[in-house]
This record gives structure tokens, sequence and C-alpha cells, in this order.
């Protein structure tokens, strides 16, 4: 297998010979290069760090009830107790990975859905292309947390409900996107070529026109993720997310607002992981839209772009 | 002819006519990436006389832009003037501070770019955008509404307030070329860079433009750079002209010398890569690729591709030496000038005439929405045969493939191939059909999928078309790369590390990997440089040859005609105005448009 590698064209193989230059690595190691790239990084990777290990370097369980209500910062309890005498450090460290995920994974599926719905309005054009995209302007007229709470709302607040409607939320905003990327690409010639050979409709669009969105699927990823967390947390907030007694970052601004001046930890530190959470990402994502764009590039690659009279046409 | 070679002194390059005055003396100048890296152009030196055209002409990458932009004192993104004299009437432009050189730009230093549609402004009227330049400039002219009339004139524009009120949308590209033309001679400046100015123009507009552009440096006595990479544009506007490669000026001295008896082997090789309306001769391109901006080695940049290459190529970079009244870098001048080289005319093949053609096209019209594109075209390819369609652009050659190949349906008529009538739409056509019939695309930047490899590119006809197994697809894609002269170390690559020309070769790959009958190549070397686009002519001949091939070649350029084509047809607006054998076609025209054509080509 390992010595066919080097001769054989196949998408698998090409993969593994050619993971140091695949195109979105690059990009992406190119962004982290970057003096913003880096800084959104590593703020976004910190708190993702705090998420995913908080629970395992957690002092005490989350939901014990270990004091007072409130309590002020203490050696024992380093950021006080919330509204029923329970740690607050334990609660921040318990409380975002499961935010986290459902970001994701909200991303993720708005991600899917509206790439398909974009890619294939493109593609198709004439009455798909209408339909598709009417839809997207009649989910557009609604606000992003108004569409979602209406969902959740109407179906109730179900983890993977929520999940969903965030995604869906996305959706049209991504199909835009990738709709006006996919009318791009689909103008170039390795598209007609397909389409010369026979390459059916569906094949033509997944093998040929999707690995050249790549770029502007990234920028938009990191947009969404960002979005997702907000309204992640906004939602659990208003108290459609994860029920109490769970620990989550959202619902615990909730639950202790009323006791912001007597311990206003309990409040301050989850709001501040998430703002800083999102900023790091909105930086990171900035970063790799900067790259795609060609604003960041290493000068030697843009002299040499430019000078090999790429894109130059007669 | 003895051979006068001696160091030349390298400020003081060639003796300067004495009557006329120097306007532009450049010396020593050097561009780098960034502050401290490598050199992307070196040793840039040249006087231009009032009145002058210097020719500045290589191929892409070899940093003539690079030049022409650092004569108006500036440098792309990344890039970095980093020594050297600009001298324009004695004042060195590089040393000008920032506000000086804003004031010196338009009103004393001109440029017209390549591209006159992106050059203007869309938004502004024709008229607005000519004064603009004035009115930056008050001190240059004194009255702006009559001079602008006045240049409008010169520039062979009608000065009429129609032509003011226009949108450069609405004029042909030789009018919007015309409008740069004007802009940049109104406020009366010393030194015009012109950069490829009639690329992409056809060549009637095109040899017009140079009348121009030779009339407005004459009476204006500026100073003018004209960069381009078609040298026959170039040998019929300039006196003096200078030949680029890999950053430096590799041979450099009047037009007729340098063009006539070429001493720098690139210069000859070059030379012999242009085809040539009036005769056909087999074309001889360069193999191999020029070093990329920034990457050049130690010695001569040239040598991994010279013929007359010694080990003391490699050492170090060749200086200047002064033979037969020009300038050249190479430390074999004097060998290389005695070398003879000879053209021979291509063999065409065995005459299969008279039997069935492999594609006969019927009264073909074809409709862009309302627009007719083609009317009642007739056209045959016979098997084994290449046949040239050429027209100017706009004139539906492309259009017609595209009805052939299937990409295009709105027609009528007939197009019979191999005895079987096409269906217009791609989809009601047999795969065996889409099979034998190949198209190639005229720009490989675009028609090779930037995420896939090279070896899948060529593999993927053979899935699509002929559900080959995996195996065999890429032995057989393997073999397809080694008979377009391309190794198997091509298969891993993807196409970003490939050269314009390499890029084509894997489009020529793919398409005949499928064993195809008929192969449609459209416009495939008109965005390639010269020397490319002999080596690929001269390969899809030997293949037409080989694989007995019917080939439908369609070019703009009516010079390649003549190498690859046994018989031509000439397309305008729509409509075949005259075919028949390329011989005939070409130098007995029957038809006054292919006349004027003809005499429209520029000539080495």
């Amino acid at each position: 297998m390992a010595v066919e590698a080097s001769s054989v064209p196949a998408p698998a193989q090409a993969k593994d010979q050619g993971a140091a230059r695949h195109p979105w690595l690059r990009v992406l190691s190119t962004a982290a290069r970057t003096p913003r790239g880096a800084v959104g990084l590593a703020l976004a990777s910190l708190i993702v760090l705090v998420a995913i290990i908080g629970p395992f370097v957690s002092p005490g369980s989350p939901d014990a009830l270990a004091t007072v209500t409130f309590v002020k910062p203490s050696g024992q309890f380093p950021l006080g107790s919330d509204f029923l005498g329970r740690d607050v450090l334990s609660r921040v460290l318990n409380g975002g990975w499961e935010l986290l995920l459902m970001a994701a994974a909200a991303t993720a599926f708005g991600i899917i859905v509206g790439t398909a719905a974009g890619v294939s309005a493109a593609y198709r054009r004439g009455r798909a292309d209408g339909f598709i995209m009417r839809t997207v302007d009649v989910i557009l007229a609604f606000p992003q947390l108004v569409f979602a709470l209406l969902l959740v709302s109407i179906l109730g607040p179900r983890l993977w409900l929520i999940v969903i409607a965030v995604g869906l939320s996305h959706a049209p905003q991504v199909a835009r996107v990738t709709r006006s990327a996919t009318l791009d690409v689909t103008e170039r010639d390795f598209v007609k070529v397909a389409e010369l050979q026979g390459m059916r409709s569906s094949k033509v669009m997944i093998r040929e026109i999707l690995p050249n969105l790549i770029s502007p699927l990234m920028v938009e990823a990191g947009l969404r993720l960002t979005y997702s967390i907000v309204i992640m947390a906004g939602l659990s907030f208003l108290g459609f997310g994860q029920q109490p007694p769970a620990a989550n970052w959202g619902l615990m601004i909730n639950e202790n607002r009323i006791g912001l001046q007597l311990n206003p930890w309990a409040v301050i530190v989850p709001a501040a992981l998430i703002a800083l959470l999102t900023i790091g990402t909105n930086t990171f994502t900035d970063a790799v839209a900067r790259v795609t764009l060609g604003v960041d590039r290493l000068p030697e690659e843009a002299v040499l772009t430019d000078d090999l009279g790429l894109g130059r046409t007669t | 002819m003895t051979t006068d070679s001696a160091p030349a002194d390298a400020s003081r390059s060639r003796p300067a006519q004495a009557s006329d005055a120097v306007r532009l003396e450049v010396k020593d100048l050097e561009v780098r990436i960034g502050a401290s890296g490598p050199d992307v152009v070196s040793d840039i030196g040249f006087v231009v006389p009032a009145g002058q055209v210097l020719g500045l002409v290589g191929e892409s990458g070899s940093g003539k832009t690079t030049v022409a932009l650092a004569l108006l004192g500036h440098a792309r993104r990344g890039l970095h003037i980093s020594s050297g004299e600009v001298r324009l009437d004695g004042v060195d432009l590089l040393k000008l501070s920032r506000a000086d050189l804003r004031a010196a730009r338009g009103a004393r230093v001109a440029y017209v770019p390549q591209d006159p549609a992106a050059a203007l402004n869309p938004t502004l009227k024709v008229g607005t955008q000519l004064k603009e330049a004035l009115r930056v400039h008050p001190a240059a002219v004194d009255d702006s509404q009559d001079r602008v009339l006045e240049v409008m004139r010169e520039a062979r524009l009608d000065a009429t307030p129609e032509m003011f009120r226009r949108y450069p949308h609405q004029l042909s590209g030789g009018q919007q070329q015309r409008v740069g033309l004007a802009m940049a001679f109104c406020c009366r400046p010393s030194l015009i860079v012109l950069d490829e100015p009639t690329t992409g123009l056809d060549v009637t507009t095109q040899r017009h433009i140079l009348d121009t552009i030779r009339s407005l440096c004459r009476s204006y006595g500026v100073a003018a750079v004209y960069v381009s990479h078609d040298l026959a544009v170039v040998g019929g506007l300039v006196a003096e002209v200078a030949v680029m490669y890999g950053g430096r000026i590799v041979e450099i001295g009047p037009t007729a010398k340098v063009f006539g008896e070429p001493v720098h082997p690139y210069t000859r090789g070059l030379l012999a890569a242009v085809p040539s309306p009036g005769r056909a001769e087999v074309l001889a391109g360069i193999e191999g690729h020029p070093p990329r901006p920034g990457r050049r080695g130690r010695g001569c940049s040239f040598a991994p591709r010279c013929d007359f290459v010694i080990s003391d190529c490699w050492s170090e970079p060749p200086p200047p030496v002064l033979i037969d009244s020009r300038e050249v870098r190479c430390i074999r001048a004097a060998q290389v000038r005695s070398a003879v080289t000879d053209r021979p005319s291509p063999q065409s093949g065995p005459a299969a005439d008279g039997s069935t053609p492999a594609l006969a096209l019927r009264a073909i019209s074809a409709h862009y929405g309302r627009t007719l594109a083609l009317s009642d075209v007739e056209l045959q390819v016979p098997p084994e045969r290449c046949v040239a369609l050429v027209g100017e652009s706009g004139s539906g050659k492309t259009t017609l493939a595209r009805c052939i190949v299937g990409l295009h349906s709105n027609w009528t008529g007939d197009i019979t191939f191999q005895g079987e009538r096409l269906a217009p739409r791609l989809r009601d056509r047999p795969r065996e059909v889409l099979r034998r019939i190949q198209y190639v695309f005229q720009n490989p930047y675009t028609s090779l999928n930037p995420r896939k490899t090279i070896g899948q590119i060529v593999a993927q006809p053979l899935e699509e078309l002929l559900g080959l197994p995996f195996r065999e697809r890429s032995e057989r894609a393997a073999q397809a790369l080694e008979d377009v002269s391309l190794g198997s170390d091509f298969l891993s690559r993807y196409p970003d590390q490939l050269s314009g020309g390499e890029r084509q070769r894997v489009a020529i790959a793919r398409a005949l990997v499928v064993e195809p009958d008929l192969l449609i190549c459209d416009e495939v070397t008109s965005a390639l440089d010269v020397s490319v686009q002999a080596v690929i002519v001269e390969e899809l001949r030997r293949l037409q040859r080989e694989r007995h091939l019917a080939m439908l070649f369609i070019t703009h350029n009516l010079a390649l005609v003549r190498s690859i084509a046994q018989h031509a047809v000439v397309l305008r607006d729509g409509a075949v105005v005259e075919s028949g054998p390329v011989e005939q076609v070409l130098e007995h025209p029957a038809h006054e448009y292919t006349a004027r054509l003809m005499a429209d080509v520029p000539r080495l």
C-alpha cells in the first residue's frame, strides 16, 4: 500500500501523501502564524482547554451544596458560592464542555445543511435555485435568536432539538455564502470538463466544486461557531437550554445575577469566559479570512503568483 | 564578421547617438523581495533618447513588469527597489520625496496599463476621466478643455461631446486603449511606460494602436518603454530592444541586430519559437522553464535550458559583453553567434482526403438568447487532418466548438460525427460519443481542478467514460503523461506546482488518455508564452500524426495556422468567409477580410 501510494492516483492515497500541503491545513497554519491569528487561536484554545480539562481538575462537585448562598471568594472557595451555596469554581470548570459541544454540533449541522442548499441552488440554477433561495429569504426575515427560540418553544427544550434549531438558524446565511462562491467556481472550465466526461451532477458538486469552497467555508464555520456559542449561552440564559441543576455558563449568569452585589464573580467569570471564547474564535476567523483573501499572504507568495501571470487571461 | 567581443563598461553601455538628447537613463536597477530578500531583477541598465521607444521583451516571470513599474518609482506589494538610478532628464526619480514623486507621476512619467477595460473607472464618463489627469496636474498644461480635445484627436478618438459622455463599457477595446493613451499623453510627460497595451486586441486594432503610439511618441519627443511578450509587435515598433530573462537583461541593442542576428542563446530560442505567417516551419520551443522570480541559481540563469552550456556557465552570472553593437550576457557569445540553426518545414501526414469526413457541420446556426452567434456555418474535418478555425474575438469560434462538444445546445442544423448525427444536448449523447470527441480548453489555469492531483485529473475520464478499474486507470494515466513528455513524478503534484505549459500538457494528456478520434483545441496556446507555445504546438502535431487524430484547431493567431494545420476556415461575425487548404487561404486569400487579417499580422 505504501509503495503504491507514490504512483497511484486515488483520492484516499492522495490525501495521505498530501496531508502536509492539504489546502485547508495550509491556510490554517498560515493564519496561525499571523499575529492576529496567533492571538485569536491562543485565546480560543485556552478557553476550550478550560472547558475540556475542567471536569477533571474541578476541586469539588458542581452540584454539592457546600456552603451558604453568595459567599465571597475565600481560600476554600476561590470564586465564592452561588445562589444555592454551590462552589462557583467547580461549576465554572464543569459548565463549559456541554456548551462548547452543542455549539460545535449546531455549527456543523448548519454548515452541512446550508452548504448542501447553497451549492445545489447555484449549480442547478433555474427553479431549484429560486425555490431554495426564496426559502432562505423567508428564514432570514426572522432574527436568528428569535428563530431558534421559536423552534424550541414549539417543540420543547430538548438538547438535540436546540442543536438542530440553532443549526437551522445558521443554514440560510451559509447557503447564501456558498451559493455565491459556487457560482464563481462553476464558471471555471474544470467543471465543464467534468460535465463533458458525462459526470453526474451530484458527483460534480461533491468532487469538483466542494473542494474549492474550503476557504470560504472555513471562514463561515468560524463565524458561525462564534454565533452558536452566543446563541447557546443566550438560550441557556433565557431558560431554554440545559435545565437546572446542570452547570452551564449561560445558565449561571442568569441564576446568579440576583446576587451580583454579594458575589459578582459568580456572574463575571462565566460571562468573561464566553466573551473571551467568542473574541478568540472571531479573531482567528478574521485571520483565516484575511489569508484566504490574500491580504495577509506572505510577500513572496504574492510576488510569485503575480509574476507568473496567474489568473491573467486574454 | 570579426567578433569584437570585449567587456563593456557597465555604466555607459552603448555609444548613444550624439544628436539625440538622453531623456531616460536607468542604471544598475535592482528590485528585491522584502528589504533584504533575494533579488527579482538586477543589473538593469539602459538609455532611451527623446522620441525613441525601447522595447522590453521577456516571457512571464522574466521581471519585465517589475522593471516597468520601477521606472515609475513603484514596487508591487512585497517588493522593494533596493538600489539603482532612474534618471529622467537628469533627475533621479528614485531619490524624490513621496510628494515630489506623486507630482511627477502622471505629469512627467505616465503609465499605460495592459488591460484598458480594468484600468478605466467604469462609473466615470470618458470626458471626466480625461480631465481628471489635468486637474491633478494643473501646472502641466495651460488650457485644460482645449488640451483634452487636442490629445483626443492625437490619439485618434472622436473629439465630440458624445465621446465625452460615454462610459468605458460603451467603447470598443481599441477605443478604450486610445482613451488610456490620451490620458497618458495629455500632460505632455517626458517618459511613458507602456505595459503590453495591445495584448487582447485584435490584430487590426492592434496595428492601428501601434501606429498611434509610434506617431505620438515621435511628435511628443517622449522617451517610451514598451513592455511586451510579443516579439513581432515589438520588432515593428521599436528601434532598440532589451530581452529579459530571469530578472536580467540578457541582450540589448538595435532591434534589427537583436532580432535579425540574435546572439544570446535565449534570444535565439525565443525567435525560433515565433511562428511565421509567411511560411510553414517546425517551431522550436525552449524546453524546461524559467527560474521562478527571486529563485535564481548562482550562475547564468539560462544555463539549465541552454544548448551551449559549459561548466563555467554555472559558476557566476555572466558579465555583459559588447558584441556587434549590442550588449550580451553570455560567456559563449562568440561561439553561439557562429553556430547555425536551420528550421525545417513540417511534413504533413499522408493525405486521407476523399474519404468521409470525421466531422461535418451543415447549416449550423446558434443563438445566445436572442442574439445570433453563428449563422449557416459549414465545416468539415477530414480524418487524420488538422483544420484550423481562424477568427478574431467575437467571431463565434468558441461558440462553434461548444456546439460540437455539447456545451452549447441552442443551435439548429446538422453535426455529423463519423456518420452519426450528434444530439444538441450533452446528456442526450452516449458516453461513447463523449469519449471519441475530446476538447482542450483555452486556459490551463482554470481547466484543471486545483484541489486534485495531476494523477487524479488525468485518470478521471478513464473512470467516467470507460469505467476502468483503479489499477488500469493509474497505469494509463502515467502512460498518458509520458506521451506528453511529463514524467510520472507529476502524478502526485497539484496544478499550482506546474507552469502554464505543463498544465496545458496535462490538459492534453487528459483529452488523449481516452483515445479519442477527434480533438478540439480551443486557443490552447493563447495563455502561454511563445517558447512554450512552440513546444505545445509541436507536441500536438506529433500526437496528431502518431494517433491519426482528426483535429480542429481554433485560434486567432494566423501565424500559428501555418505551422499546424492543413486546412483553414476563416470565421467572421458568426459566418464562414473563406475555407480551403492553408497555403491557398493564407497566400492567395479570396476574401478581402482574410487578406486584411494577413496584412495586419505583425511580422518579425
